[in-house]
């Protein structure tokens, strides 16, 4: 078999190379005096010189170390014979390195705070980001040679972002400027999640609670499904602030001429439109995926339940809903990623939520906020993603679970 | 492919198109209109910027990063699907598959900082935004085509350049148009919300007018873009059906 195993590995010759171009010739950090400019730039060559000190086992020197010797690790691994347990070592030089970076650019960003005022600022530059997510997708990269499961990767993504957040809670990283926005604003970010969390748990509670039942009648009636999909594909095209403008007026409307709506807290702007439109978007994803999902369902199955004697209910509950259900998940699994994403727009509209975050850092050119509200919307969507795939890994494995 | 399809198909195409024309032509005269429907707003209608040059704007912001999008993808698409590109196949995949759950508005708001405010950042999101659907469509147009099929065509000689351009390519271009359908679609879309930063487009009397109470602006807004999307997707329908094959 191993003979087999190619020689060299093109893919983390090329994302490699990116990355330590991107960390020789892109600023590492940014300083600033204070938020609102954007600063010198500090490369991670540079960065070295904080070390000048005669600190050669200390902490940062070693963390330092760990640094440059994962990314370089990992470059060279293109370039030997691959196997399970070279891709298992990448793997975990692509994670020492992401920790390890985000470590050193915090103590870089300590020394260089200690020349500055506290309106003084030490920002993440292009070079780091470029280099973790190049790592990252390098990781993603191993994790799929090593034939890793959807549960698999969810569990290894989710320790390496517990261990991140660690790292950002220990206080380490505090002198870092999107930590600082953080501090200064504790209490409504942690409102800002619960709100995005909140529109878009209760867009899919919606969504499932009209979407199921309708993609059951459309596979029933085919004329439910002639009427409904049509008129669910209008709804799609529809940019989505678009939709949340024409829904207000009307919303406006009710809620001012019926009384006891309005004291419900609907209206036209806020939640109200912002579910609306939200459960609007994720009703074709749904319908369609339940309808898909009933139709693969053959009827030699049915027939075959039925003969064993099994009555209409224990023939849907044993073997049309579990057979149906991967299908199903994957409609629900994109109506969630597009909700999270959504519900960031809903700011415009008033609903709150962490694009509230991102809007007022854009509106006031603060790019520290904006990363601020993008970094955990990016992180949600991934997540809920992440999730359900491997939810629905496991509802593949239920249905056929000796296949 | 059906040499000439009905050309009734065309109408609901038609329609919308005069629906659109009509609106950008009757809106800065309906200032009446708004004003008997939302009578508490001292201006009812948007006249920072013309609609019509707002549309030309957003059409022309989405149709360049579409542009852009189609053609880059596309060659990543062919790319990794050859011999020569194969190893970044599964890597091309993925960044598609993780890509997509991020949010365009998020590429957006990311793109700020790189290019500052302006157009330059809304083309460069929105082009890489679109980049997504029609490498996805591209290597799932590729995909399609049986292997027997592309046997046949090396055994009756065909190199493997003649065989993209003649076999290939004309078989994956429904699954193809599908992923540019799909990128052209979010461009106009996050082509509204690039008005937040700093691009002119029909996004902008919506921006407006939320920012200041103005229903009667988002009301404009909204209805321009929500059609300017619907005709064309339309548009798209209509191509795919020319260009589905019979099976």
């Amino acid at each position: 078999m191993t003979n087999l195993q190619p020689r060299g590995n093109p893919v983390v010759i090329v994302l490699a190379s990116l990355g330590l171009l991107a960390l020789a010739g892109l600023p590492f950090l940014r300083v600033a005096p204070n938020r609102l400019v954007s600063g010198e730039p500090i490369y991670f060559l540079s960065s070295l010189s904080t070390l000048s000190n005669p600190q050669i086992l200390s902490g940062p020197a070693l963390l330092l170390a760990l640094v440059v010797m994962a990314v370089v690790a990992v470059f060279a691994s293109g370039f030997v014979r691959q196997g399970r347990a070279l891709h298992s070592a990448v793997l975990v030089a692509t994670a020492a390195f992401i920790l390890g970076q985000l470590g050193w650019a915090a103590f870089v960003a300590q020394q260089l705070m200690q020349a500055q005022t506290s309106l003084g600022r030490v920002s993440l530059g292009s070079a780091f980001w470029a280099s973790s997510v190049l790592m990252a997708l390098l990781a993603n990269d191993a994790l799929q040679r090593l034939g890793a499961t959807p549960l698999q990767k969810a569990v290894v993504g989710l320790t390496v972002l517990a261990l991140l957040g660690a790292l950002l809670a220990s206080g380490w990283c505090n002198d870092l400027s999107i930590m600082k926005e953080y501090a200064n604003r504790t209490d409504g970010f942690a409102v800002a999640i619960g709100q995005h969390l909140q529109i878009v748990g209760l867009a899919m509670a919606f969504t499932l609670g009209i979407g199921l039942p309708l993609g059951w009648a459309a596979h029933a009636n085919q004329q439910v499904a002639k009427l409904v999909f049509p008129a669910l594909n209008v709804v799609q095209t529809i940019p989505s602030i678009a939709l949340f403008g024409l829904l207000m007026a009307p919303l406006a409307l009710l809620a001012a001429s019926v009384p006891a709506l309005g004291a419900l807290g609907i209206s036209g702007v806020g939640m109200a439109p912002a579910v609306i439109a939200l459960t609007l978007y994720g009703l074709l994803p749904v319908v369609r995926g339940t309808l898909a999902g009933l139709q693969q369902v053959s009827t030699a199955q049915i027939n075959a339940a039925r003969a064993l004697g099994l009555k209409p209910w224990a023939v849907l509950r044993h073997v049309r809903l579990p057979l149906a259900l991967p299908v199903v998940m994957g409609g629900v699994r994109t109506a969630a990623v597009a909700a999270v994403g959504l519900a960031a727009v809903t700011a415009l509209i008033g609903a709150g939520g962490l694009g509230s975050i991102l809007f007022e850092g854009l509106f006031s050119n603060a790019q520290d906020v904006v990363l601020l509200g993008v970094l955990p919307i990016v992180g949600l969507g991934v997540l809920v993603d992440v999730m359900f795939s491997a939810l629905t890994a496991m509802a593949v494995k239920q249905a056929a679970p000796h296949a | 492919m059906k040499a000439h399809p009905s050309s009734r198909a065309a109408v609901p195409l038609l329609l919308l198109l005069a629906l659109l024309a009509a609106l950008v032509i009757g809106l800065p005269h309906a200032g009446p209109l708004f004003g008997a429907l939302f009578p508490q707003l001292e201006r009812p209608l948007y006249v920072q910027e013309p609609f019509a040059w707002l549309l030309w704007q957003h059409s022309l912001l989405a149709g360049v990063s579409s542009l852009a999008a189609v053609v880059v993808g596309s060659a990543i698409g062919v790319g990794v699907t050859r011999a020569g590109g194969q190893p970044f196949r599964a890597m091309a995949e993925n960044v598609v598959a993780i890509g997509q759950s991020i949010p365009p508005v998020a590429v957006l708001a990311l793109s700020v900082p790189i290019m500052g405010f302006g157009e330059l950042p809304a083309l460069l999101a929105l082009s890489v935004y679109g980049l997504l659907p029609v490498v996805q469509g591209t290597i799932g147009g590729l995909q399609t085509v049986p292997p027997s099929q592309i046997n046949a065509a090396t055994g009756l000689g065909l190199s493997p350049w003649q065989c993209l351009r003649y076999i290939q390519i004309p078989l994956a271009l429904p699954v193809w148009l599908a992923g540019v359908r799909t990128s052209v679609i979010i461009n106009i879309s996050t082509a509204a919300i690039a008005s937040t930063v700093g691009a002119k487009t029909l996004g902008s009397p919506i921006i407006v007018g939320l920012g200041g109470f103005n229903t009667a602006y988002v009301l404009q807004g909204a209805l321009l873009v929500a059609l300017l999307a619907v005709v064309v997707d339309a548009a798209f329908e209509l191509l795919s059906k020319r260009l589905q094959w019979p099976t």
